[in-house]
């Protein structure tokens, strides 16, 4: 394996990484504030869906983003109306949303465009282009350096870059404002938010907002940035995966990033290499492209240490008398 | 004259069918220690609830400083200077003292300036009140004493000129409560308004000025405290007389019923919680054990119930049983002799959902008289359970009625009948008389006492000092796993047993509160 390989699976780990990020950091608003949601996967399938078959009706790729997003943002108010307004069960709402996104996506595409559940391919302006970082020519000859910049980070759509400033974003909200403090307190325990004279519904429903709206950029991404259209069942349990690696990072930002990185990381080696060849044995193909989805059974069941989830999470709030 | 700080009018609420609060008059003096008591389910933590704005009353007005004033919201309330400190304190365990402190009272959206300002507040505001924290120190750390002046300071950094405090002394050692009847003082001195709702007698003749008594929704007198007895106010709580001492002979102690010996538990945290325990139990004695809650008491309790395995030795009437294995159950226990009123009635004592006679029966499903060959024989487990139930003074006395729809006091009397009735040669009582009423706490610790006289053994663990020290004939006092010391009640005090409670053995010496929260604070990052 030649640096230049190298280069090519950094580069295509932070492409395959992107979706999950953004799909995590959604996850970790919704569920520090004390909202579980399995639904990721199924909010990423209809953002991808609609902003693919909208930019594909308005040749526009960034009305494209803006109907994907809208989706998946209804999708999370569904959500969330089950789960604070109702006081519903977590885990059905999000399994229900699941189903229906899957569903739905494949019937309009089928009914809109007739073309065996897809949108059509995308091109030109209805699809993100890669935009290069400042310098990225200039410095592409120094050593090492050089291409780890100009090729691994630089070149990608700005839907990546987004994902990537989302960390520090997320991690200054979280940490640093007044916002990020009661969204914290408010996943731990609603109680003392609520006898502080603050609305739980209120600060959670932002959270869940907040969660549609990452949900939709992730969805976005996939199908008109990382693949060039929507197809059936695309996300291809990515949502879940995100949920794996929120689980790793213990709902911190920083560490999400490494995680989903990781994610990424060996989704590029599954998709690259049909086998790995270890000297002694090697491990077979089906293998190799099971490997994220492995990882993802092993971190889940627990090999990461223990992990505390927020101590409300999963919990309608009712006022106790 | 000056205007009551808080003065209510007519407050009336009702959930559905129950009438918590009925027409509730209350005129509450500034600067004064106002106490509010009554049995549990009079009403008063709704009243209270209803003025910090979590409840909104169905008729009635509420008066500020004699300005008529809507509580739409805990904001509304907070705004009219009320504070609250909850039974169950409202704090983010994983937060620092001071993020508990500022949160929903930040200035702007950014965190820097308002945790700096906060953090001087705090410190004038710990110098004033005598309220020392560690501003930076988590709450998931602190012991229960110190996260309650932590709720104390949190209403104080929002300015509240009254402060209500529901059951504060519950969690408390003695030594505690003490301290937080200073703070409480000190606050009066300060001018401020404290109404202390409790249940506790001793507590409320100790620090109000003037008491509300609250009987079945209605406020049935308002006393000055100077002027009242702990008599008077049991009859004015429970409408007819009741006798506050526990009536019983001295003890005749004889053989040894339980010999335990260098019991230990280790949980699923790999943390010990029971660190060689050694105790006797003999016939016709009453054995408390003392000690604030999560200091392995509920282990010795399980270990002994058949509910968790252990090692060491126990021996019953001489015979060793088995401490793991298939053996070490619930119900080969109850064959060996052993009654258990659990500590959690909830979720061990009862199932909620099943009627009384179920419940009766629970336990005891297999004995021979409540089966007929394969099938169980329901006409005789309900007949036994409505003498029991009779017996044992239910109200109401109906054994179709489901668990959950009585009241703490008879649901304790099912579960007592229960056990008590198989006549245990030794019998486990957790927290008898929690969350029960005083007229049934009379008639619980009757029957106990009644079985200690029949010649049967009694471990008894509660935090209730006061129920361990009227109940035992013996006193062993547990902390961290440990007992750390005997005692005969009538040569102790509640202060030589509250140091024991703080893990300090030299009760000869005088101790400050700080070297007693140290210590309690030690096994409070233990505690679940």
């Amino acid at each position: 394996m030649s640096y230049a390989d190298i280069i090519q699976i950094l580069d295509s780990s932070i492409r395959l990484g992107t979706p999950l990020l953004l799909a995590c950091l959604a996850g970790l608003y919704s569920e520090r504030s004390g909202v579980f949601d399995i639904g990721l996967e199924g909010k990423m399938l209809v953002a991808a869906f609609f902003s693919a078959a909208v930019a594909a009706i308005t040749g526009s790729v960034w009305i494209g983003l803006l109907a994907g997003v809208a989706a998946s943002v209804v999708f999370a108010m569904i959500h969330g109306l089950a789960s604070i307004t109702f006081r519903g069960d977590q885990l059905i709402s999000g399994v229900a949303i699941n189903f229906l996104a899957a569903g739905m996506t494949v019937l309009i595409a089928q009914d809109w465009f007739s073309q065996g559940s897809r949108t059509p391919s995308l091109s030109g302006d209805a699809r993100f282009s890669s935009i290069d970082l400042p310098f990225a020519d200039a410095l592409s000859g120094v050593p090492i350096l050089g291409p780890l910049y100009s090729e691994a980070l630089s070149g990608h759509t700005i839907l990546v870059y987004v994902a990537l400033l989302a960390v520090p974003a997320t991690w200054y909200v979280l940490f640093r404002t007044r916002f990020g403090l009661r969204l914290r307190a408010v996943g731990e325990n609603p109680g003392a938010v609520d006898t502080a004279g603050i609305s739980v519904t209120r600060l959670r429903y932002s959270a869940v907002l907040i969660c549609g709206i990452l949900c939709g950029l992730a969805g976005a991404y996939l199908s008109t940035g990382l693949a060039a259209g929507f197809t059936k069942d695309m996300t291809a349990g990515r949502g879940f995966i995100a949920l794996a690696a929120l689980i790793f990072a213990k709902w911190r930002p920083w560490y999400a990033l490494f995680a989903c990185l990781l994610f990424g990381l060996l989704q590029a080696i599954s998709n690259r290499y049909s086998t790995l060849d270890l000297g002694i044995f090697e491990i077979p193909n089906a293998f190799v492209l099971a490997l994220p989805y492995i990882l993802t059974v092993v971190i889940l069941a627990g090999f990461v240490g223990r992990a505390i989830p927020p101590r409300a999470g999963g919990e309608p709030y009712v006022k106790e008398r | 004259m000056t205007a009551p700080a808080i003065e209510l009018k007519g407050i009336s609420k009702s959930f559905g069918p129950v009438h918590a609060n009925k027409d509730i008059d209350l005129r509450v003096m500034p600067g004064t220690i106002h106490g509010i008591i009554g049995e549990n389910g009079a009403g008063k933590s709704t009243l209270m609830s209803i003025l910090y704005g979590f409840y909104k009353a169905d008729r009635g007005q509420i008066y500020i400083r004699g300005d008529k004033t809507e509580i739409a919201d805990s904001q509304a309330a907070i705004r009219a200077g009320i504070g609250m400190v909850f039974q169950h304190f409202k704090l983010v365990q994983n937060f620092t003292v001071l993020e508990n402190i500022v949160l929903g009272a930040e200035e702007g959206a950014f965190l820097r300036q308002s945790l700096a300002r906060a953090r001087t507040l705090l410190k004038e505001l710990s110098e004033e009140y005598e309220l020392h924290v560690d501003p930076d120190a988590k709450i998931e750390d602190l012991g229960v004493g110190m996260q309650q002046r932590v709720e104390i300071l949190k209403a104080l950094y929002r300015r509240a000129e009254i402060l209500i405090l529901d059951e504060p002394t519950g969690v408390l050692t003695p030594s505690e409560a003490d301290h937080l009847f200073r703070i409480l003082e000190g606050l009066k001195r300060e001018g401020k308004t404290v109404i202390l709702i409790t249940h506790k007698l001793r507590e409320i003749m100790e620090v109000t000025d003037t008491i509300s008594v609250m009987r079945r929704g209605e406020m049935t007198a308002t006393v000055n405290t100077a002027d009242t007895s702990p008599e008077e106010l049991a009859e004015l709580m429970v409408g007819r007389k009741v006798l506050l001492r526990v009536d019983k002979t001295p003890s005749k102690p004889g053989e040894v019923v339980a010999d335990v010996k260098n019991l230990r538990v280790v949980d699923s945290d790999k943390v010990e919680r029971l660190r060689g325990i050694s105790l006797q139990v003999r016939r016709g004695e009453i054995l408390g054990i003392a000690g604030v809650a999560g200091n392995g008491q509920s282990e010795l309790l399980q270990v002994l119930g058949g509910m968790q395995d252990a090692t060491g030795e126990v021996r019953i009437n001489g015979e060793p049983i088995d401490l793991t294995g298939t053996k070490s159950d619930a119900r080969t226990r109850r064959a060996r002799g052993i009654g258990h009123v659990p500590e959690d009635r909830h979720h061990e004592g009862l199932i909620l959902n099943f009627h009384a006679w179920e419940n009766v029966a629970f336990g005891y499903h297999h004995a021979p008289e409540y089966n007929s060959g394969p099938l169980m024989d329901n006409r005789a487990i309900r007949q036994d359970a409505e003498a029991k139930i009779a017996k044992f003074d239910v109200r109401p006395a109906n054994c179709w009625l489901e668990a959950k729809s009585f009241s703490g006091g008879n649901q304790q009397k099912i579960v007592i009948a229960r056990e008590l009735e198989r006549e245990p040669d030794l019998l486990l009582v957790g927290q008898p008389t929690r969350g029960v009423d005083i007229g049934a706490i009379e008639f619980i610790h009757e029957q106990i006492v009644a079985l200690r006289d029949q010649g049967k053994a009694v471990l008894l663990v509660s935090v209730e000092l006061d129920e361990i020290m009227s109940l035992s004939d013996r006193i062993a006092v547990m902390f961290d796993g440990r007992i750390m010391g005997e005692r005969l009640p009538s040569e102790t005090n509640e202060r030589e047993l509250g140091l024991l409670m703080a893990g300090i053995t030299d009760t000869d010496r005088e101790h400050s509160v700080a070297e007693i929260e140290a210590n309690l604070a030690h096994v409070a990052g233990k505690v679940v």
